[in-house]
């Protein structure tokens, strides 16, 4: 039975560890935001040895490029991008010791093999609700690579963020098991 | 001849762009509605639910529904009798754009393609334009999404493979793409022309009114066929299961060479956003 448990970052192996895929995961704390150019730069930075932006210890991963805050607000829209792309990235910083992404879509099986091996997961939001999502974001600052405009790391502050667990750390897909649910043999 | 300021094309495109990442179509809201009425998994009735709160929000707040904001595509009907006057038609396009992305705090989100560097003003715009008999000029301005272009393919069959083969690749496209594209999606297909009509086709079709059949019997058939198989793969909105994983199917067909069957399939997400402007 699908669970909701509220989690703040950052998090710890036993709070990861309790996850099933199906569970509602709400967010609160400080999250990370990068897309596939931060990506690049942050493992371009680790091949030369140089510190990173934040230390990955127990934190979450949002794969989001936010539209630009109105004056007076604190961020634009803010919804998940599509989590495929940041896959030939992401072992790399699970083993440095990220404990969450949030995104949407499939993940590689090479992530999902990191994932169980690292004691990590991998939480959907709900693609192209962007406005809605943004609600549940208190403040936002870049914090590295401004130069790349939307893809710029932001560092948010996040309180009842939702999230649907998609891949715990056993391994399991609720992308497969919600498809199977419903799935017809076509009559052709 | 009629005479149009190119200004009023830069007015007009910039405010389209504007309302198009605001506010969703009466049509978008209304099959949101159908899908949130006949979708049998309750995660999948709580995702559409979801959207349409999103659509009320983005509309209230005057912030985009979508965090992308696309890259501009803007369909150009151009009557025979319009003179043109003031500029270039492309450039007043681009400056509509440009000026719509940065008044309307829309993400700017078009790059070079190897160094990935931002232009920083969500140019340059895709401009298809069409000469067509009458004095007006119909500018479309479609955001497209860089998720659902990406699950986008294009097929050049053999003519043996025929219907059968159309609706199996279709079918395997959808399938592929699972959740990645933000289902409940709309499926744009193009059948014939050649290599680059095709896929002028199928984005075409992603223009028309959800709710509406294509007008030719035979193709609106090969419509219900494929919204039917579609939607017995089971992805269901944002991919977690469930019966709508289309919204709409829309298919245009043209003749094509006696050697090929192009096929193309352009996927739309739920932020399905266009606005016409007829000046």
């Amino acid at each position: 039975m699908a669970k909701t448990v509220k989690l703040t970052a950052p998090l710890t192996d036993r709070d990861v560890m309790q996850l099933d895929i199906g569970d509602t995961v709400l967010v609160s704390g400080v999250i990370y935001t990068a897309r596939d150019a931060a990506h690049k730069r942050l493992v371009d930075l680790l091949a030369q040895g140089e510190p990173l932006p934040m230390d990955l210890k127990g934190q979450i991963m949002f794969y989001v490029g936010p539209s630009p805050a109105r004056p007076g607000r604190v961020i634009g829209a803010a919804g998940p991008t599509t989590s495929y792309r940041m896959d030939s990235y992401a072992p790399t910083l699970i083993e440095l010791g990220l404990k969450a992404m949030i995104g949407k879509g499939k993940r590689g099986p090479e992530v999902i093999e990191a994932m169980k091996a690292h004691k990590a997961v991998y939480l959907g939001a709900t693609g192209g609700a962007g406005a809605l999502i943004s609600q549940r974001i208190k403040a936002a600052e870049v914090i590295a690579f401004p130069e790349l405009g939307p893809e710029a790391v932001h560092r948010l502050e996040v309180e009842d963020f939702p999230t649907m667990v998609i891949n715990d750390c056993q391994g399991h897909d609720l992308y497969e098991q919600g498809v199977k649910e419903y799935r017809r043999t076509s009559t052709r | 001849m009629r005479q149009i300021e190119v200004a009023q094309v830069t007015q007009a495109v910039k405010a389209a762009a504007i309302a198009a990442n605001y506010e969703p179509g009466a049509d978008l809201l209304a099959a949101l509605a159908g899908g949130a009425e006949s979708e049998e998994s309750p995660t999948g009735k709580e995702i559409f639910r979801q959207l349409l709160e999103n659509a009320r929000i983005a509309k209230e707040e005057r912030i985009p529904m979508c965090q992308d904001c696309g890259l501009a595509v803007v369909f150009v009907e151009m009557g025979q009798d319009v003179h043109l006057v003031g500029g270039d038609l492309d450039q007043a396009i681009n400056a509509g754009i440009r000026q719509g992305y940065a008044e309307g705090y829309l993400r700017k989100s078009v790059c070079h393609p190897l160094t990935r560097a931002n232009t920083g003003d969500n140019t340059p715009v895709v401009i298809h334009t069409e000469m067509v008999p009458g004095d007006r000029l119909k500018l479309t301005v479609v955001p497209k999404g860089g998720g659902s272009e990406n699950m986008s393919r294009l097929f050049m069959l053999k003519p043996a493979d025929g219907l059968a083969g159309i609706l199996d690749r279709v079918v395997l496209t959808v399938a592929e793409a699972g959740p990645n594209p933000c289902p409940p999606i709309i499926v744009g297909v193009g059948i014939g022309g050649n290599f680059e009509r095709a896929a002028l086709l199928a984005k075409k079709s992603l223009l028309r009114e959800l709710g509406q059949a294509n007008p030719d019997p035979e193709v609106a058939a090969i419509e219900r066929q494929l919204l039917a198989e579609v939607n017995d793969l089971g992805i269901g909105p944002a991919g977690l299961g469930g019966r709508v994983t289309a919204m709409a199917v829309h298919v245009l067909m043209q003749p094509c060479h006696i050697a090929s069957l192009p096929l193309a399939v352009n996927i739309q997400c739920h932020a399905s956003r266009h606005r016409e402007v007829l000046l």
